[in-house]
């Protein structure tokens, strides 16, 4: 598809040398004023816009040819190929738009390919005015739609959108006044068909056709999209024009008066006076322009709503048939929005709708706008709307999570809604595990929206499961995988083979229970299961498809997000909870390449804000962290979290932090770690190298130091231990392993230990300074301050510096 | 409302690093936002190429995770088998977070065809539905008219053709509700500039 040529004639057209460009320009520039409107006129048109476009850099063109370019343009004898071209080289060249509106051709056609040229390169307002003022003398004169612009409405569009105040309420009341009549009362029969000529055909009078439904039936009603006929009259373009852009005219102008940047209160009074009148709707004719249209606007979306329910015999207009289900429940919405009289009654159509579409998957995306609908209006309505929210949260990301389109307008539906759906909708936080499902399928995809998300499914009584799920997401995403296989037999990919054991496993009986939990849609069954290994183990051929790793890529930045969130909600039972799963999950975790590394980054990270905030957490908490640094298994299989546990326990084990550490269980600790520290670093003839870094050596040494401080009996023992560091560091498996820099710390470590040990008290204020450590007051007061102190220190530490045992 | 509509490549090419992306053909769809800052029109026509780069950068990089993680071998259409090169393409949409870039959260849908792209931005809230509809119309009026699943430059050298399928099926950025009668009268139209 792009090839060699391809790419040399954009390296051209980049390179093209000036003095080569300028006579090309010369060249144009003559073929412009030749007769010829033909080949070689439009080739080299075509051959000036790819060399004005390949370059982000702007080119300049001679005045001259420039000029001549918007003469074409603009003058409606010009063939519509030179027309075109010559726009879209206009809107890649800097010009000035005042020259361009002042003799344009009246046509159609014209008028269209001037405004792209306009709208691309005006500055400001004013610039858009002309544009904006012709098109309005069009719809305001008798002019038929036939000679005015068909793009009239789109371009009226594309201003608004960016210049909402460029008209005023008299020019939006005209508006709104042609947009009724085009949406409500178009012709009725189709258009006179362009005679396809045949020897037949000829003088027989031509009856107008009426029009069809998308099913063949013959139309009974008005004028809508989802008509269908041979060929169609200009009203009903405009209708089908009308249509497409009534949405963002509706956002932009409301009931209130004018465009949205007007104030709301006289909004407020307006249409409450107006709702009595709009509720029946004989009475529209009385109606100002606006509410007129809002009227008829609503009509048409019952209309077609109505007409959805048809089967299409065009594929294209069942695709049709749904976007206009999704795009009349949403101006309904807004209608609604606007004036509340309407609820009562779009609610039966909305209703009646969502019983037709619930249950079909194929119609799952027009749910989304239904529950919205639900969701502004049904408190107001006194509709219940439960059953909706069961039915979106429960089933749509379970059945579909493999449809991005789907997936997306999903998560978008939520992330407009979080608070209302938090206060509201209590399915929503309940089924976090659905909705975690469609993270899973398509994490870079969503992965930022759910980092917004993230934060409205955290609650105090879910908290820990959603810990759990989120750490076994991308085994969640190999379910999915195999889910998503084991219903389609058909498909068969570069990882049929891998998986092939693993999909066995899922059809076994004896495992289902294990595949439920891990696929069940909604909380409540239990935060883990025990069998989680054997889960893990059944899916270990996955670990490395793409679609699994690139899920375990995003865990981390979730779980940052998670205990951001749940720490700012956790009460003292909760956080003993987190505290507990940290321990756990650390060594029972999916095994995908570097997921262990990152998941335990997160986890010290987390741990240690833990305990900042709750330092009890290590006595309430003493015996499993007894346990987990007690194990030298735990330093091979993750030393970085482990070493964090043993700086926590250094530092937040202490009277001052919790009056329950009693000395017994600072010694049980110190003893564990001491007997940790000995056999690691024996130092045998059969020892192997040290498979830790020398982080962890000196983190267990100054633990061991601080544990000493607090209970003054074991310093000697710790100075006795501390002294054999010297030959542990020297010894001859380390300082292969070890870098020169490394072992000098370790003894250098080792020794400032032990002088500072000889002074306990001084030791107890460096190594474990009280929690008002950093406050002013350590600074200001001459007795304590930290400055007067470290000099104490360093006196004494050089003056003792001689007295170090070899 | 569509902001702008580009084709663009998803495959390695030579001259550029990897990652990055060549822009076949763009339209931007009149200006984004109101606010007049003073900028040059050389400067504005500079920051929109660059921000146009940066979503193709991001399209390519999405269709490559898709294709990556979906493991479905890409079979190599060529001319003639238009319909299946489009029943075989991914679909996607993400949004764009940067307020700087485009109108805050714009929309990005992507349709990626064998080794090009075809991306719509579109201003947030709008019908996706419709707007995939209208994607994959445009792709298939491209993939014909441009011949793009053979070897040959038409993209590049004909590309007033594509602002011709823009100019009916996508005017001033307006998504159309078509039913297959409008289409058809759309289509025929097309047609008849391209035979000329």
């Amino acid at each position: 598809m792009y090839s060699a040529p391809t790419e040399s004639l954009i390296k051209q057209a980049r390179e093209i040398k000036e003095d080569e460009l300028q006579k090309f320009y010369g060249r144009v520039f003559k073929l412009l004023h030749s007769k010829d409107q033909g080949g070689d006129t439009v080739d080299s048109l075509q051959r000036l816009h790819l060399i004005l476009s390949a370059t982000k850099y702007s080119r300049e063109l001679p005045s001259d040819l420039a000029s001549k370019l918007q003469t074409v343009l603009c003058s409606s004898s010009s063939p519509e190929q030179l027309q075109l071209l010559s726009s879209s080289i206009l809107r890649e060249i800097s010009l000035s738009v005042h020259s361009l509106w002042s003799n344009v051709s009246q046509d159609s056609r014209t008028i269209s390919y001037v405004a792209s040229v306009v709208l691309s390169q005006a500055g400001n307002k004013e610039e858009v005015m002309p544009v904006c003022h012709h098109l309005l003398k069009s719809l305001e004169s008798r002019l038929s739609e036939a000679q005015m612009s068909k793009h009239t409405l789109p371009i009226l569009s594309k201003m608004i959108s960016v210049y909402p105040d460029i008209l005023t309420d008299d020019q939006v009341n005209v508006v709104s006044r042609k947009m009724v009549d085009w949406l409500r009362y178009a012709s009725m029969q189709q258009g006179a068909s362009v005679s396809s000529g045949g020897f037949f055909s000829g003088q027989r009078a031509r009856q107008p056709a009426p029009l069809m439904e998308v099913d063949g039936v013959v139309t009974g009603d008005f004028f809508t999209v989802l008509c269908v006929g041979q060929s169609y009259t200009e009203d009903q373009w405009m209708n089908m024009y009308t249509f497409s852009m009534i949405r963002s005219w509706l956002l932009t102008f409301d009931a209130g008066g004018t465009s949205n940047a007007e104030s709301d209160d006289r909004s407020e009074v307006d249409s409450s006076v107006m709702s009595m009148v709009s509720a029946t709707s004989s009475s529209s004719r009385l109606l100002p322009p606006k509410e007129r249209l809002r009227e008829k606007t609503f009509e048409y979306c019952q209309r077609l709503i109505e007409q959805s329910d048809r089967k299409a015999l065009k594929r294209t207009d069942t695709e049709l048939q749904k976007a206009c289900i999704v795009e009349s429940v949403s101006i309904m919405d807004i209608i609604c929005g606007e004036d509340p009289s309407y609820v009562y009654r779009a609610f039966p159509c909305i209703k009646a709708l969502y019983g037709r579409l619930n249950g079909d998957l194929a119609y799952s995306r027009a749910l989304i706008p239904i529950a919205q609908f639900y969701l502004n209006h049904s408190e107001m309505a006194a509709v219940d709307s439960e059953a909706v929210f069961r039915q979106l949260f429960g089933h749509c990301p379970a059945e579909q999570f493999n449809e991005p389109m789907l997936a997306f307008e999903f998560i978008q539906f939520c992330l407009l809604n979080t608070s209302t759906l938090q206060a509201r909708v209590t399915t929503y936080r309940q089924s976090f595990p659905n909705l975690l499902k469609l993270l899973a399928w398509n994490s870079p995809g969503l992965i930022s929206e759910f980092v917004e998300l993230l934060p409205s499914l955290v609650a105090s009584d879910t908290a820990i499961e959603l810990l759990h799920t989120i750490l076994d997401l991308p085994c969640l995403a190999a379910a999915l995988d195999l889910q998503h296989r084991s219903s389609d037999r058909t498909s068969w990919d570069q990882q049929g083979a891998k998986v092939a054991a693993c999909l066995d496993a899922f059809r076994q009986p004896f495992y289902r229970g294990l595949f439920l939990y891990i696929l069940r849609p909604e909380v409540g069954t239990g935060d883990t299961i025990d069998r989680l290994r054997v889960l893990h183990g059944i899916l270990a051929d996955m670990a490395d498809s793409p679609r699994v790793v690139r899920c375990a890529q995003v865990i981390p930045v979730l779980l940052h997000v998670y205990f951001n969130t749940v720490i700012q909600i956790s009460d003292e039972k909760l956080m003993n909870q987190l505290m507990l799963v940290l321990l756990e999950r650390s060594g029972l975790l999916y095994n995908i390449r570097t997921f262990h590394a990152e998941v335990q980054r997160v986890f010290s990270t987390h741990l240690q804000t833990l305990c900042k905030l709750h330092p009890s957490l290590i006595v309430d908490q003493s015996r499993e962290l007894l346990d987990f640094v007690g194990s030298p298994s735990n330093i091979y299989s993750k030393e970085d979290f482990y070493t964090h546990v043993v700086w926590v326990i250094g530092e937040y084990l202490s009277v001052s932090y919790d009056t329950r550490c009693s000395v017994e269980l600072i010694t049980s600790f110190f003893e564990s770690l001491e007997a940790v520290l000995f056999e690691i670093t024996q130092v045998r003839q059969s020892a192997s190298p040290p498979s830790f870094s020398p982080r962890l050596i000196t983190v267990l040494m100054t633990t061991l130091a601080k544990l000493a401080t607090r209970s003054q009996d074991l310093i000697p023992r710790v100075s006795l231990f501390l002294s054999k560091m010297r030959l542990f560091a020297r010894s001859a498996p380390v300082t292969a392993c070890y870098s020169e820099e490394d072992s000098e710390e370790i003894i250098t470590r080792a020794h400032e230990l032990i002088n500072l040990l000889k002074l306990p008290n001084v030791a107890q204020f460096v190594l474990a300074p009280s929690a008002g450590g950093d406050g002013p007051r350590w600074h200001r007061d001459t007795n304590t301050s930290l400055p007067q102190s470290m000099r104490t220190i360093s006196t004494l530490l050089h003056r003792h510096s001689s007295v170090l045992p070899t | 409302m569509v902001i702008c509509f580009l084709i663009h490549t998803v495959c390695p090419v030579n001259a550029l690093s990897a990652g990055e992306s060549r822009i076949l053909y763009s339209r931007s769809f009149g200006p984004e936002t109101g606010d007049g800052r003073d900028f040059t029109s050389e400067q504005k026509r500079l920051m929109q190429k660059e921000k146009l780069q940066i979503v193709s950068r991001q399209v390519r990089s999405a269709v490559a995770l898709s294709r990556e993680a979906s493991g479905n071998p890409c079979a190599e259409a060529v001319l003639g088998e238009e319909a299946m090169a489009l029943g075989e393409a991914e679909c996607g949409v993400f949004s764009l977070g940067n307020v700087e870039l485009f109108p805050d959260r714009s929309v990005v849908l992507w349709l990626g065809v064998q080794s090009l792209a075809f991306t719509l931005v579109c201003r947030p809230h709008e019908n996706l539905l419709l707007a995939e509809g209208t994607l994959r119309s445009i792709a298939r009026h491209c993939l014909e008219e441009l011949r793009l699943l053979g070897p040959g430059s038409e993209v590049l050298l004909k590309s007033d053709r594509v602002d011709a399928m823009l100019h009916r099926l996508l005017p001033h950025g307006q998504l159309l509700f078509l039913n297959h009668r409008f289409a058809f009268s759309l289509d025929k139209e097309i047609a008849s500039y391209v035979s000329k």
